[in-house]
């Protein structure tokens, strides 16, 4: 099974990366470009023959390791 | 007294930091991340350097290393822990201090002198700042952000467990004097227990007069001074 992880910045938290890629957008002669936010995208593959439930695992990842809780949201892709 | 300073794929101030331990008669320890038994240790240090090449989050891979099982246990017996820049970020994503180190504000990496002004003094890594607690210390990071919604930032403002706040020559703690964007100044906090430090500054780089300074010394002689009880 395929899945896919998107972790954004939480809206209050800053995103100079995302602020920097606007700007150079802007620069470039796009004006209508109103925000960026720049985030991380992971894909996952999962054995779905192990007995073990499959979007807890997902869940708990994102909370253990592929997200800082503190500064970020996750959203899980089911394709 | 003794000490262990952990070591991980990347790390390169671990050297530096155990030459200042060994300077003030703290007999020192290197152990490898792998390693799945903490030495007999009074002191970890988490050093500071590039764990993982900063992979996924600033130190974030080596908070799940198989010895930080260890050091969270050796804290939660009381052990002392001390954790400079990238040791300062894996105390966070170990979960051992609260909040978050962001990228700096401007987006680039800082290696400078900076003052910094000493906060709380009455800690075993602090005590003997009593004396002079306006001080120069190298910073050398890209994610020295300090972030934290606005009730932790108080609540590290009412229990005094803000250690170091960056500041002007004068000792003034204002936005100027913000090298990287960090909420409230802050460059090094304590946990509740103040047994655990977290700091962006290197103050193993500030041991020796005659080549650099000497304002990093006066932490590992407080620690030094505090072991021995």
């Amino acid at each position: 099974m395929k899945i896919s992880v998107t972790v954004t910045l939480k809206k209050d938290v800053l995103d100079p990366q995302g602020k920097v890629v606007k700007q150079t957008l802007k620069n470039m002669g796009y004006s209508e470009i109103q925000s960026i936010r720049q985030g991380k995208y992971f894909e996952i593959e999962i054995d779905e023959s192990k007995e073990k439930n499959i979007k807890e695992v997902v869940e708990e990842i994102c909370k253990k390791l592929l997200t800082n809780t503190v500064i970020e949201d996750y959203k899980i892709n089911y394709n | 007294m003794k000490s262990s300073v952990i070591v991980f794929p990347g790390s390169n101030c671990d050297r530096d930091v155990a030459v200042a331990l060994e300077k003030f008669k703290i007999k020192n320890h290197m152990v490898w991340h792998e390693e799945s038994i903490l030495p007999k240790s009074d002191l970890v240090v988490l050093p500071g350097g590039f764990s993982y090449g900063d992979y996924l989050r600033t130190g974030c891979i080596a908070s799940k290393s198989k010895i930080i099982n260890e050091v969270i246990k050796h804290s939660k017996n009381g052990g002392l822990i001390l954790g400079i820049c990238n040791g300062f970020q894996i105390l966070i994503e170990t979960g051992l201090l609260p909040g978050t180190l962001l990228r700096n504000k401007k987006l680039r990496f800082i290696s400078k002198n900076v003052f910094l002004k000493v906060e709380n003094v009455n800690n075993v890594f602090c005590k003997y700042y009593k004396e002079k607690n306006l001080i120069e210390l190298p910073i050398a990071h890209n994610e020295g952000n300090y972030f934290a919604n606005k009730y932790l930032i108080e609540k590290l403002e009412d229990l005094n467990l803000i250690a170091f706040k960056y500041c002007d020559r004068e000792g003034k703690t204002e936005n100027n004097s913000n090298p990287n964007g960090s909420s409230n100044n802050i460059a090094g906090i304590l946990n509740e227990n103040k047994n655990i430090l977290g700091m962006m500054p290197h103050p193993e780089r500030m041991i020796d007069p005659y080549l650099s300074g000497e304002d990093g010394s006066i932490l590992f002689k407080s620690l030094f001074e505090s072991l021995l009880k």
